[in-house]
């Protein structure tokens, strides 16, 4: 039957209702701030946004879209190949390209229809595709649609990927190599100059997928692979305007001039409606701010540090290193469940990932922290941890059996 | 080169261990459907037979394979 493989998930989300519980797509219904809001009816502290250097509620932001949508209107209702290339879109453009330090770059309306479009079409039948095992589930849609062959190697594995390249013979200088710089669910960053040595050595293009770690890290915020310092062995950046930069849509730039031709060959850039200009101006005042404003990056760190400090001497189980991303993760779906109806019920909001969007058979809950979070409010959210320990919701990684 | 027989008895030792409901492995014997492996052990069991034969089974042919006969051929054709 059509339907029987949604039953699964039918029952799941019947499970939740049952429970009194909406983790996916609880309905926030004020947002106070870049850190607050009223989530199904609760005040909470925003720990699951992404918003890493809170600036979605920047003023400046605010006002140059206001500006935008009272002179180009609400939306442009249309392809940036038909009637959808107004002068922000193309402002905007050379404004990343400038800001990475290449000459080409891409707009597109969404993150995901950034990396899913640029995976999709740089490669096609015939080519080789290697991605990293806990690649986004928009690099697994593209690899898919684009008929290449293939071949995951380990997570964050250099020698994993190297061994596949060697296995590759002739075919190697021709292979698309796809990483990421942090990844979204844990927050570990790619040993980014290992790859690139590998890259050097075996051949192939790198594309990098910087949507959590532009904005977050490198000296001017352009990301993982500028805080390596083996930007020259990227080919392709893409990222996302929807985190660090608090609005919607996504890009990708390279040196390679092709990237122009390219363009026209994308289907998720060619068939769907350009971005509002509101979107785009907000955008451009982000990425101005960023450039302005390092210290931004810098609280960022300062708060990641407290807030992964603070659960790892809670002896919860986080990940090896301090990142804006910090996941615990739990074995038990329902003891996840319980633990993140407890969070809501303290007045904390992270986000609920259960496989296979979390990388493993683990469950996760997931904090994303903003340079915009108070200490105060750090310290509350780690309080909240503390009481689930302490009311047996949560085992300390010591204490697990 | 080795030929299909010895690609299969291959496999059959490889999934010695995997072999949960102890069944009599067999050529038509399904990976997921009979022998009830998960999509992690599917790909632990993929990465023995890579390592083995050292080469990269690309996840674009996952879905044409069921049986063990079916996984025999295709890591035949890319080992040729």
């Amino acid at each position: 039957m059509l339907f029987d493989k949604f039953q699964t998930m039918a029952d799941f989300q019947a499970e939740l209702a049952e429970q009194h519980v909406k983790p996916f797509g609880a309905v926030t219904e004020k947002i106070l701030s870049a850190t607050e809001g009223v989530v199904e009816g609760r005040n909470v502290i925003l720990a699951g946004t992404n918003n890493y250097l809170g600036l979605s509620f920047d003023p400046r932001c605010i006002e140059a879209s206001r500006e935008a949508a009272s002179r180009w209107g609400t939306g442009t209702t249309g392809s940036r190949l038909a009637n959808g290339s107004f002068t922000e879109h193309q402002a905007l453009e050379k404004e990343i390209a400038e800001f990475y330090g290449v000459d080409h770059a891409i707009v597109f309306s969404t993150g995901y229809a950034a990396t899913m479009g640029m995976c999709s079409t740089l490669a096609g039948p015939g080519d080789t595709i290697l991605l990293d095992a806990d690649s986004h589930a928009s690099i697994y849609a593209g690899v898919k649609l684009s008929g290449a062959d293939i071949i995951r190697f380990k997570h964050n594995n250099p020698e994993d990927l190297a061994k596949r390249l060697r296995r590759l013979g002739d075919r190697a200088g021709q292979a698309l190599i796809i990483a990421e710089g942090i990844y979204s669910m844990l927050g570990d960053v790619a040993p980014l100059q290992e790859i690139a040595a590998v890259k050097r050595e075996y051949g192939g293009y790198l594309f990098l997928d910087e949507a959590h770690s532009m904005g977050a890290l490198g000296e001017t915020g352009r990301g993982a692979a500028q805080a390596a310092g083996v930007e020259a062995d990227v080919d392709f950046f893409a990222g996302t305007f929807s985190k660090s930069l608090g609005a919607i849509g996504g890009f990708c730039v390279s040196q390679h001039a092709e990237l122009e031709a390219i363009r026209f060959c994308i289907n998720a850039y060619i068939f769907t409606a350009s971005s509002a200009p509101s979107i785009i101006a907000s955008t451009r005042a982000a990425l101005r701010i960023i450039q302005e404003e390092p210290q931004l990056r810098q609280q960022l760190w300062d708060n990641a540090h407290r807030l992964y400090d603070g659960l790892k001497a809670l002896d919860l189980p986080v990940g090896p290193t301090a990142s804006p991303v910090v996941a615990v993760e739990m074995e038990d779906r329902k003891a996840t469940i319980e633990c993140w109806k407890a969070l809501m019920a303290a007045g904390v909001y992270v986000n609920l990932v259960i496989p296979p969007a979390s990388p493993s058979t683990n469950f996760l809950l997931r904090n994303s922290i903003s340079a915009a979070h108070t200490s105060e409010q750090i310290d509350t959210i780690i309080a909240a941890y503390s009481d689930l320990i302490a009311t047996g919701l949560i085992t300390p990684t010591s204490k697990a059996t | 080169m080795t030929d299909y027989q010895e690609y299969l008895d291959f496999l059959y030792s490889a999934l010695e261990f995997q072999n949960k409901k102890q069944l009599a492995l067999s050529e038509d014997t399904e990976l997921v459907a009979d022998m009830g492996l998960s999509s992690l052990e599917v790909m632990e069991f993929i990465e023995k037979i890579e390592d083995h034969f050292d080469i990269s089974i690309p996840l674009n042919i996952l879905p044409d394979v069921n049986t063990i006969g079916d996984l025999a051929r295709k890591v035949r054709e890319l080992n040729l």
